[in-house]
């Protein structure tokens, strides 16, 4: 501190603040103004590409105005040919569940780490929280294999019009099913949710959990009528966050499901792209229409969002 | 915030005693409150999330090991005929010419992270950290292609460097000039196109994170600070910086991480190849596609998880210490 002060003499702060600060500001402003126009323009460069129709760029080119006016073919086109919403249903029957098995499991085990004390608790938080840091691509290779060697009863299968969700396969493996992307999902978050739930439920006197004991209440019911109330805040940030990891993820499903009409829709562009996405509008249309979804999620619960980020890397 | 909470819990007592005991504490007598059935509650609840991250984490990194040892192609058991000792790493080293190609652009990818994406994403904060008309505004400008994956950034990108319909070559009259530039084309240059449109994602993450930080510093500092007479400059690097230090440490690891597992955008552009090479790709290619040469994609995924295992244990000795 007495650096600081050495290295700034009195005469900096004497210039008049009230004149120096609005110039200042207005600069700042300007800046972060060109910032945000900057930032922005690609995405305002899809949903401008994706508007225009394809005769109305050959003609003029894509940098260009549009001289046949705007319009929502190109949604139309893809939503129609490519099965856009079957493809938000696939992603559905996995995000929901994942997500929810996801913040069971994890305020689980976060709950009875932190609220009572045994010896491997600490070790038992390290081997969740590692294992979520681990690159997804350094356990594929044995994990395929569970995948193509595990196997899952066929119990028929839930049908919607042509979707049709297997219980619980139905080719007796966990490779190229529902359920074995929500299974990878739900393990893999796990480790994540468990560190920030874990921060969380720390800041719970444990006089809670002990007065409920006295009262004759299993630990069961401790978590889940007592501590899980008392989580909501974080439970819904994680809920938020995890949504949003399982609706982006590209790779597990890419490698785990062999039939592209069974990936979620992240994956699945892999394979539109070059099946329907034949020019730049489509492909514009394309990737605004997979990612609504999120953005929808984040103007709604940006709060829970940047929560469910923060409370997970600014702890400690 | 880290500070704000501990308050709120009572402090620990000493270190257990009795070791694997399930123990709740009162102030001063020990007693224990837990039934034989709430210690089998316990053991189930932590059991079963427990055994699936052993068997579908833990022990995949570890089988990744052990196959980097052999020649198994994915079918049949593994037997001893198997073990070929360090061939694998031996020909991953000098005869495999991908290898050090990826190795080389997963280290460019994590030097533009952390010299280039990440301090941007720091200033940014310091920028928005401030009681401005806006700000909030700003910050969701900036935040918002987080929430996109990976594989929607590629394709919102790919409509910027299209070499003959893309929005920059057009701009910048090469098209019409006839000097396209092939941005995601050539290997000269993709690997730094992508870096581009990953960093427009990674500006955000981090900006987010280091303004949480920020929140979180005393404010009564900095104010000492500009009593004593110090520039905007100069508080931020001699007061806030340093008082920052446990939050730079999770935001390097966070970059490390990303810098490592990147996959998905590398992916989309073109499959991984032609410049874009890089280890996490080379892995699923050399393992899972038709020429499942097992073995060898483990050895590439064992070099992966020993450079992911500096940043996972920086981490988890910096976070540990406040779980604990």
């Amino acid at each position: 501190m007495s650096a600081v002060a050495g290295a700034a003499p009195r005469a900096v702060t004497s210039r008049s603040a009230s004149r120096r600060i609005k110039p200042g500001r207005l600069i700042l402003h300007v800046f972060l103004i060109a910032l945000v126009a900057a930032w922005l323009f690609p995405l305002f460069w899809a949903v401008y590409s994706s508007l225009r129709t394809l005769s109305d760029t050959i003609q003029n080119g894509y940098v260009s105005w549009p001289t046949q006016g705007l319009s929502f073919i190109n949604y139309q086109t893809v939503w129609t040919q490519a099965e856009i919403p079957y493809y938000y249903l696939n992603t559905l029957v996995i995000v929901v569940p994942g997500v929810i098995f996801t913040l069971l499991l994890a305020s689980m085990v976060a709950f009875c780490c932190t609220q009572f004390s045994w010896r491997f608790n600490l070790i038992v938080l390290m081997l969740f929280t590692a294992g979520n840091l681990l690159p997804p691509q350094v356990i594929i290779v044995p994990l395929y294999w569970i995948y193509l060697n595990t196997p899952v009863a066929m119990l028929g299968s839930i049908d919607i019009g042509n979707f049709s969700f297997a219980l619980f396969s139905d080719n007796n493996l966990l490779y190229d099913q529902y359920i074995g992307i929500i299974l990878i999902h739900v393990v893999f978050q796990t480790g994540f949710a468990t560190f920030v739930l874990s921060n969380y439920m720390k800041t719970i006197t444990k006089e809670i959990t002990e007065s409920a004991l006295v009262d004759g209440a299993n630990v069961f019911r401790i978590w889940w009528s007592v501590v899980l109330p008392l989580c909501r805040p974080a439970l819904a940030a994680m809920a938020t966050l995890l949504f949003t990891f399982m609706y982006n993820d590209f790779f597990w499903a890419l490698i785990l499901i062999s039939h592209g009409n069974k990936r979620p829709i992240t994956s699945a562009l892999n394979n539109l792209q070059g099946e329907f996405f034949v020019n730049n509008n489509l492909v514009a249309a394309g990737a605004l229409l997979a990612c609504i979804p999120p953005i929808i999620v984040y103007i709604l619960l940006q709060k829970q969002f940047v929560a469910g980020l923060t409370l997970g890397s600014t702890k400690g | 915030m880290a500070n704000t909470t501990t308050s709120l819990a009572p402090a620990r007592a000493t270190k257990e005693p009795e070791a694997g005991a399930l123990v709740a504490r009162g102030r001063k007598r020990r007693y224990t409150l837990l039934t034989r059935q709430d210690k089998i509650l316990i053991a189930l609840m932590v059991g079963v999330p427990l055994a699936l991250d052993l068997i579908l984490i833990w022990g995949p990194t570890l089988a990744s090991v052990v196959l980097s040892f052999t020649n198994w192609q994915g079918i049949g058991a593994v037997t001893g005929k198997n073990f070929v000792g360090f061939k694998n790493y031996q020909f991953l080293f000098t005869g495999y010419t991908l290898f050090w190609p990826a190795f080389t652009h997963n280290l460019i990818w994590l030097a533009w992270l952390t010299f280039v994406a990440t301090p941007l994403g720091m200033f940014f904060a310091v920028l928005l950290d401030r009681d401005m008309r806006g700000t909030r505004i700003y910050q969701s400008v900036f935040f918002l292609p987080v929430v996109l994956s990976l594989v929607v950034v590629g394709f919102i990108w790919e409509l910027q460097y299209a070499p003959t319909d893309g929005f920059i070559n057009n701009a910048f009259g090469l098209v019409k000039s006839g000097r396209l530039i092939d941005w995601l084309g050539n290997p000269h240059i993709n690997l730094f196109a992508i870096l581009v449109a990953a960093s427009w994602r990674h500006v955000g993450y981090i900006m987010i994170l280091y303004l949480a930080g920020l929140k979180s510093v005393d404010p009564s500092l900095r104010e000492a600070a500009r009593v004593d007479g110090a520039t905007e400059v100069q508080t931020f690097f001699r007061v806030v910086l340093p008082v920052m230090a446990p939050i730079n440490v999770i935001i390097v690891v966070v970059t490390a991480i990303e810098a490592l597992r990147a996959f998905d955008i590398a992916f989309i552009i073109n499959q991984g190849k032609n410049g874009l090479e890089l280890l996490s790709i080379l892995i699923t290619n050399n393992s899972i596609s038709e020429a499942s040469l097992v073995g060898f994609g483990s050895a590439i995924a064992v070099i992966l998880l020993l450079i992911s295992l500096v940043p996972i244990v920086a981490f988890l000795s910096r976070v540990m210490r406040t779980l604990a």
